[in-house]
């Protein structure tokens, strides 16, 4: 799957045109990185301009153009422009070879993505560009070749692009959510891209499978099955059909990729007593992390790899505690409720996702290292758990039972803009929000 | 009078010899009752009484076997079907949980080729990963104190499923306690 990626993307020639002493230099400051929902930035996206003509060129101007808002809306960063207050028809020049800004900011649009698409029998050509439009600058400008077919990539790669100009930041439109679904019958694994796009069964075991968790490559994913009647760690490469398995007595569970090695924590029962271990990828016991009698289970890593966080009931109740591996110290990070689980470290280290129980119902907090928090993200909607942080710590994954039965939902790390990612037949639980995975 | 004749010499003939051959088969009778007969009906009233009897155990014995292998039916199902209850977000055995497995240690100890496997399971409150780790601390709970009622513990093997296998789906109390369970099979 990848490999296709990485091919078709081979084919496309991406131009860069006007010459980089030309283009505005970018000094992200346009998104506030540290509060980056406070104030949305108004955009006005267009229709893109046809260049040339035919339905197969309407259709285009439409579909590419808000798939392009849609994809850059994911982020939580826009407010988007109603088209109807446009003052320029987009299919005049004015719209695209040369930029009336006053038309825009009269609108209030401090940013403007303009688009030309020419369709040729199965091929397109399709020129992006982004604009500041209070400075009247170009800040990102590229034309991309391709199939019909590749329309979505090419559109994914362009807003890519414009978030890197705004933010430093790839972004996250090259990323996958791999999730539990139970359409089948069974509980089994699927992957979607970052959006819910394109769905598809990864899992056939036709058992009970549980908690994928990516490793940092995206090669590798690991997860909890029940094939041979029992829960035993799976560790299956993505790309080629093999894998290792961990099937010791008792329970394999919760796999936690070490950052940037082929290394994972897991809680493993065969001393009778669920235990994190620290594992190579083939399944080999490295270490033991944690020594204490009762439940210690669903390790998280620090970006840094050098402390794990992990839900243990030493106290009596299941709260989430961070074992320092170099001192061996380990400190305790929830007080607030009685059922604290599921921690989920943020990708900058900073902060802790996690799902808290009060008056029988699961909710989604963050608390921060610093001593902030926690601050409930979700509120009075079923059940809220399993969150997971997108690579670049903008936005959270996670299940709700909101709508009925279990779905996958995204917020922003600050608990706004909620949005349901897909709804697929049975429940779907357990999202895991992937590297990213370009040149991976 | 020659007929008066053949009348009178009948009688004479004929009378005592109807006379001699009912006496004969009269005395013959009388011997057969009061001897051979008798004996014989003794003996078939002993072989049914006897039979009776017989037939009386045998249907005691089916009657005793029948209740027995109820008994062990009984005992047997009880195993399999009572379940050992915990409270929310806990793996400690209360004392009724611990009747429950006494009983079922003595079932186990009655029925020594038997090895069995504890199922941990908990309600659907609480979340998935950690209730697989609670699930197995259940288990081995019950599996700990039926090791030590003697229960060797190369019998008994421990599987974990979480919140995956409620028996009531309901979002009650009832459900849920329903649900927080060992459960245990024969293997």
């Amino acid at each position: 799957m990848r490999n296709c990626w990485i091919k078709i993307f081979g084919l496309i020639v991406i131009m860069s045109f006007w010459a980089v002493p030309g283009v505005a230099r970018a000094g992200y400051d346009y998104i506030d990185i540290s509060h980056p929902f406070l104030r949305k930035i108004p955009i006005a996206v267009p229709l893109f301009k046809k260049v040339s003509s035919g339905h197969g060129t309407d259709q285009l101007s439409k579909s590419a153009s808000d798939l392009l808002a849609e994809t850059l809306e994911f982020t939580g960063y826009f407010k988007f422009l109603d088209r109807e207050a446009f003052l320029v028809n987009p299919q005049a020049d004015a719209a695209f070879a040369s930029v009336n800004f006053h038309d825009w900011t009269s609108i209030g649009a401090e940013l403007l993505v303009t688009g030309g698409v020419l369709v040729q029998d199965n091929l397109v050509e399709i020129e992006l560009r982004l604009y500041d439009t209070f400075k009247e600058q170009l800040l990102v400008g590229k034309r991309y070749k391709g199939r019909l077919a590749d329309e979505r990539k090419i559109i994914r790669r362009f807003c890519s692009e414009v978030i890197y100009t705004l933010t430093g930041d790839r972004g996250i439109f090259d990323t996958e959510i791999a999730f539990v679904s139970t359409g089948t019958g069974s509980k089994e694994i699927y992957i979607c891209e970052f959006d819910g796009y394109n769905p598809r069964q990864l899992t056939h075991i036709k058992s009970i499978t549980l908690s994928p968790a990516w490793s940092s490559d995206g090669k590798w994913l690991a997860y909890t099955s029940y094939a041979k009647g029992k829960p035993d760690l799976y560790i299956k490469n993505l790309r080629e059909n093999r894998g290792h398995v961990v099937a010791k007595k008792g329970i394999n569970t919760t796999p936690a990729w070490f950052p940037n090695k082929f290394e994972l924590a897991a809680t493993l029962s065969f001393s009778d007593d669920p235990e994190i271990y620290l594992l190579t990828g083939t399944g080999k016991i490295i270490k033991r992390l944690t020594y204490n009698k009762g439940i210690d289970v669903s390790p998280t890593w620090s970006p840094d790899g050098k402390s794990v966080a992990f839900v243990s009931k030493r106290s009596g109740t299941p709260q989430i505690y961070v074992k320092d591996l170099d001192s061996g110290q380990i400190k305790r990070l929830t007080f607030q409720g009685r059922y604290n689980t599921q921690p989920s470290w943020s990708p900058k280290g900073d902060k802790m996702a996690y799902s808290g129980m009060e008056n029988g119902h699961n909710n989604i907090f963050v608390i921060g290292f610093d001593g902030q928090g926690p601050i409930q993200l979700t509120h009075n909607e079923g059940d809220n758990e399993s969150p997971s942080w997108s690579p670049d710590g903008n936005l959270i994954v996670f299940a709700s039972t909101r709508e009925g039965p279990s779905r996958i939902y995204v917020m922003t790390s600050y608990g706004t803009d909620h949005r349901r990612l897909l709804a697929l037949k049975g429940r779907q639980t357990e999202p895991k929000w992937s590297p990213r995975m370009v040149n991976k | 009078m020659q007929k008066k004749l053949w009348i009178i010499l009948a009688m004479v003939f004929v009378v005592p010899g109807l006379l001699f051959t009912a006496s004969c088969a009269k005395k013959a009778v009388k011997e057969d009752t009061s001897l051979s007969q008798q004996a014989q009906d003794e003996a078939a009233k002993a072989a049914a009484e006897k039979a009776r009897q017989e037939e009386l155990a045998r249907q005691r014995a089916i009657e005793e076997a029948s209740l027995k292998e109820e008994a062990i039916q009984k005992a047997k199902d009880n195993f399999l079907n009572e379940d050992v209850g915990f409270e929310f977000d806990s793996a400690v055995l209360t004392p009724e949980a611990q009747e429950i497995l006494k009983v079922k240690a003595e079932w186990l100890h009655n029925n020594a080729n038997v090895k069995s496997t504890v199922e941990g399971h908990c309600d659907e409150r609480g979340t998935l990963e950690y209730n697989l780790a609670l699930g197995e601390r259940r288990a081995s709970s019950a599996k700990s104190f039926l090791v030590d009622l003697g229960i060797p513990a190369s019998r008994l093997t421990t599987i974990s499923y979480g919140e995956e296998r409620p028996v009531d789906p309901g979002q009650n109390e009832a459900a849920w306690a329903k649900n927080r369970r060992c459960h245990f099979t024969i293997n």
